[in-house]
């Protein structure tokens, strides 16, 4: 049973990576993305980690594609690549190399045994939140920490990117004020 | 129940998809997708292991991976509106040089 849910989640996450590789407008790549990030949480849920479930919808398909696809249409950027590359091997050469590296992950893990997980059956509260929760004010409590002060400057960081011309207009002022 | 290494050979798959991605797009936000890509292409190993092992621990990081990821989506794309402004376009191959 869970195989077969599996095998489904599966084929719609490599459908949808694939689909976002291959579609040329910028906003079906986005949708495209989205449907996976659906499936992958799907998969979490099957891996019984519900709050990572939640949290893959509200931040990844929720807060940051809906980010993407606002920029994407702010932009109007959705068809750049018209034009033909501008390297004529790199199509090829990059087949090539994705390729080699799918080949190197599935022999080095064809190497591993292919028997059931040594965990067993999962105790009844594994991937319990309040577990979770617990873990991240005690023994992660300073990477918690950290990740406050990551968000607070990327806040900072997006807000000095996007000042709308200050910069400039101190470079032009400073020659006439001496 | 489903062994994990079915779980790394979707997560290889789809972490090479986004690796071609990066490589063959000049999209410079359908690139930056790829880069999500593979950043969930590992947290889906990553929630695996946790499950095989029985250790939470894998979770704790997926939440902190997660949180990351999304301060650097929202510096990568400010960082895209800007060359946007300058530079008029979000193909990659235009956006060669170091100067603005």
């Amino acid at each position: 049973m869970d195989v077969i849910l599996f095998a489904i989640t599966a084929a719609v996450a490599l459908i949808g990576a694939i689909a976002m590789l291959v579609a040329r407008n910028a906003v079906h790549s986005a949708l495209f993305l989205l449907l996976n990030f659906a499936a992958i949480a799907v998969l979490f849920l099957l891996l019984q980690s519900p709050f990572l479930f939640a949290i893959q919808l509200t931040v990844y398909a929720g807060a940051i594609m809906v980010l993407f696809l606002f920029v994407v249409m702010l932009l109007g950027a959705e068809r750049v690549e018209d034009t033909p590359d501008r390297i004529a091997w790199q199509r090829p050469l990059a087949l090539g190399l994705g390729a080699a590296l799918v080949a190197v992950a599935v022999v080095s893990v064809l190497r591993g045994a292919w028997e059931v997980p040594p965990g067993g059956e999962a105790a009844a509260t594994f991937g319990d939140p309040a577990q979770l929760g617990a873990l991240l004010f005690t023994n992660y409590l300073l990477p918690f920490q950290v990740t406050g002060i990551i968000l607070l400057v990327a806040v900072v960081g997006v807000a000095v990117l996007n000042q709308r011309g200050r910069t400039t207009s101190t470079v032009k002022r400073a020659p006439s004020g001496d | 129940m489903v062994p994990t290494s079915y779980y790394i050979m979707l997560s290889a798959a789809l972490f090479a998809i986004g690796v071609l991605g990066v490589l063959i797009r000049r999209n410079a936000l359908v690139v930056f997708m790829s880069v999500e890509l593979m950043l969930n292409a590992a947290n889906l190993v990553l929630v695996a292991f946790a499950r095989e092992r029985l250790s939470i621990d894998g979770q704790v990081l997926v939440f902190f991976v997660i949180t990351v990821a999304a301060a650097e989506v929202a510096v990568g794309l400010a960082l895209l509106v800007a060359i946007f402004r300058t530079k008029h376009t979000a193909d990659v191959d235009e956006v060669s040089t170091l100067r603005g």
